[in-house]
């Protein structure tokens, strides 16, 4: 078998083609490609890449069973460990995990382990995914408060151990930031559906339409009968820089601009009825994942140009390399060493101009990033009729300001070890943006499964 | 899903919804609001409780069908469901014994300063509740206001029942005669910025309750963010009422208008049924 120093390319739709439309960009492996690209795996007596999944996922267990073309055993590998494969091959940053860590990358490429795993969860989805084995249930109610990666990971977990698992939605659809955040063109929403699907089979029942600290607080739902609860509460409130004219018209959070395309349609107005305004030149400030997202999807509403603003430059982007890649194929400008300082609009309040400064980059900051200093007199007006602000999220204070009890961080974070997710009361657990801010999906599934392990020790009276 | 029992007409334009929604009724305050998605296809919209029965698990929501959704949500009768309910969203009204209180309403906005007023009287105030429309078929719930009030003064532009005039002419002589300890005023944007201007010379606390276009209700898209003193707050989590000396209402009154050009591209789909192609 010679041996490939690259890794077979993942066919996409073409830039020209994709930015008109919402449909996903990547397009998987075929099952030639597959097997092709499982067979560079060396299969090492030691595996680093599964060190470097936050779900623990038997990597090489998996990449064999496709090497020898037996994609069902492969699937039930990755599930073994991973509730939600179809949407972690799309979205997680791989090259900073799994792959980061194989061994073919010292010389060439590492095995596309992220598009393997996608390859699988998308072949048993084509297939028909099979009932999960039925469990011998444990008379305990865990009560699991938000949707999204983490709590959805706990909730799989929970109720594969046998407990009766609720979760609690506030939206009205489940996949917290899988449905409102991440566009379709990256993660399609039926994937997502069909991965919860999944987790419903499991035995998990989930709520929509129900705000734990409004409709009931967690002493609520202990009173009930839960005897244990989860908080995945996520990174729910957005920053914004509080600089002079922010509220005027055409000013979206990331949040609002994404939750309004994905969650709510808006790309398909009229046939959906909630709006969206898109001006010809959309800034979206910041460079995170979250502000690729915004500038794709900007573009693909219809805009005429749509710029990344940041104030530091092009190393120092947060984003993915490859999501970066993809704004740049499609089109998305970038204007770096830059920030707004105000807004003007015109006299019926919608954003007209965004007054910027320039930035020259120092020494290193706390973040090991070098840090941007306003350059003096460096302002300048840019003609802009929409704005995007994605520059990070704060933690939503529904759950904590309704939980007596529950210690805080300084940032409003909820306290929380970081092995367990145990927080100050002894029955209460949490894990993923709510406790770390702002991180990704596969992170906060990690978080998830330690704390249904640890939920788990608790229910059955063995240590927090 | 959430199920109709009552569709009353209170008056031009103007509906009464009763729905069955027990675990928002057991938790519901004067104050607060739910959020409401028709069905697939629909928008989510914040509508004020105005009302709510613990015992029969019901909430009680009144609109006047003015835009897409509101007109949508007109056309439905007793016994049909609306998909998405949520709430109890915004945090309650203040209430406390401060003294003599007075609450305005005007328009579709008698309906949520009911469950206030009642609430204040509930906690020992002076209640002088004050309600204004253009003309009297825009009044509704005089009796159910009176009943919770010490007084109840009414106001019509047209003068077709009460005084004519507007709320803050009433409200102005009150002031000018009696010692008012605070204020809550509910109704167009325009009514709550008027109030705002005729109490800030008499240094009586007002509040207001705003209704910006909302997303998701629970803080974590920033739609509803109003500019208050020199801060911006999200109505819908540190909400909705606010202290009507600090808010600024020409800013609200231009985001409320955000959308203003679509809104007319949903009206005009609905009355040509859509096959015209030019939408």
């Amino acid at each position: 078998m010679s041996l490939r120093k690259s890794r077979i390319e993942m066919p996409a739709q073409d830039p020209k083609e994709r930015v008109k439309n919402f449909k996903e960009v990547a397009l998987g492996y075929t099952s030639e490609m597959a097997r092709e690209e499982a067979s560079r795996c060396l299969n090492c007596k030691n595996p680093l890449c599964k060190k470097g999944c936050p779900v623990e996922v038997d990597i090489p267990e998996f990449i064999s069973a496709l090497k020898e073309d037996d994609p069902a055993r492969a699937a039930k590998i990755l599930k073994n460990k991973n509730n939600l494969p179809a949407i972690c091959g799309r979205v997680c940053p791989q090259e900073n995990q799994c792959e980061m860590h194989c061994i073919l990358g010292k010389k060439g490429e590492p095995v596309a382990i992220g598009r393997l795993e996608r390859f699988v969860a998308d072949w048993e989805r084509e297939q028909g995914i099979p009932d999960p084995e039925k469990v011998e249930t444990i008379n305990k109610k865990v009560a699991i408060i938000g949707s999204g990666p983490a709590g959805l990971t706990a909730a799989a977990d929970l109720a594969k151990f046998g407990y009766q698992v609720t979760i609690f939605e506030a939206l009205h659809v489940p996949g917290g930031v899988l449905m409102y955040g991440i566009p379709e063109f990256r993660l399609p929403k039926e994937v997502v559906q069909q991965e919860i699907n999944y987790i419903k089979k499991l035995g998990v029942d989930i709520q929509v339409n129900f705000v734990v600290g409004k409709t009931a607080t967690i002493a609520d739902l202990l009173e009930e009968g839960y005897d244990a609860v989860f908080i995945g509460t996520g990174a729910g409130l957005p920053n914004f820089m509080n600089i002079p004219g922010e509220n005027l018209s055409g000013i979206y959070s990331a949040n609002e601009f994404l939750t309004r395309t994905n969650l709510m349609k808006a790309y398909l107005f009229p046939q959906y009825a909630t709006p969206i305004k898109i001006g010809k030149k959309v800034a979206v400030i910041g460079a995170g994942n979250v502000a690729m997202d915004a500038a794709r999807t900007a573009l693909r509403l219809g805009a005429e140009e749509s710029y990344i603003v940041y104030r530091r430059s092009a190393e120092e982007m947060p984003a993915r390399h490859e999501e970066v890649e993809h704004a740049r194929e499609e089109g998305v400008q970038f204007l770096f060493l830059t920030s707004p300082v105000a807004y003007k609009g015109d006299e019926k309040g919608y954003v007209k101009v965004m007054t910027c400064q320039k930035f020259a980059l120092a020494e290193p900051d706390e973040s090991g990033r070098r840090k941007p200093v306003a350059i003096p007199g460096s302002e300048f007006d840019m003609e802009v009729d929409t704005v995007v602000v994605a520059i990070g999220q704060g933690p939503n204070p529904l759950v904590p300001r309704t939980t007596p009890g529950l210690i805080l961080t300084k940032k409003g974070n909820i306290q929380a070890d970081e092995e367990t997710g145990a927080t100050s009361l002894s029955n209460v657990f949490a894990g993923g943006d709510i406790v770390t801010g702002a991180a990704t999906v596969i992170l906060a599934m990690g978080a998830g499964k330690k704390a249904a392990r640890a939920i788990h020790r608790y229910l059955q009276g063995i240590e927090k | 899903m959430y199920e109709i029992l009552k569709n009353e007409v209170l008056g031009s334009n103007i509906y009464l919804f009763e729905v069955k929604a027990a675990r928002i009724a057991a938790k519901a305050e004067a104050g607060q609001f739910v959020i409401i998605r028709l069905h697939e296809t629909a928008e989510r919209i914040p509508l004020t409780i105005a009302d709510y029965s613990r015992e029969k698990g019901t909430i009680t929501i009144i609109f006047q069908a003015v835009g897409a959704s509101t007109r949508e949500l007109a056309e439905y009768k007793a016994g049909q469901k609306i998909l998405d309910l949520v709430g109890p969203l915004g945090v309650p009204s203040e209430i406390e014994k401060y003294g003599t209180v007075v609450c305005i309403g005007g328009g579709v906005g008698i309906a949520p300063i009911y469950p206030i007023a009642r609430a204040l009287k509930e906690a020992g105030n002076k209640v002088i509740s004050i309600i204004g429309a253009r003309s009297r078929d825009l009044l509704f719930w005089k009796e159910k206001m009176a009943a919770v009030s010490d007084e109840l003064l009414i106001a019509t532009d047209d003068g077709s029942e009460g005084r004519k005039g507007f709320v803050t002419d009433v409200l102005k002589d009150l002031l000018e005669k009696e010692k008012i300890e605070r204020v809550w005023a509910i109704g167009p944007m325009v009514m709550m910025k008027a109030v705002a201007n005729t109490t800030r010379p008499f240094a009586v606390k007002t509040i207001v309750s705003l209704n910006p276009i909302m997303v998701d209700g629970t803080g974590m898209c920033g739609a509803c963010r109003v500019a208050v003193g020199k801060e911006t707050k999200f109505a819908c989590v540190d909400g909705p009422e606010f202290d009507g000396h600090e808010v600024d209402f020409d800013l609200a009154m231009k985001r409320l208008a955000i959308f203003k050009d679509e809104e007319q591209r949903i009206l005009a789909k609905g009355q040509c049924g859509g096959g015209c192609g030019c939408h």
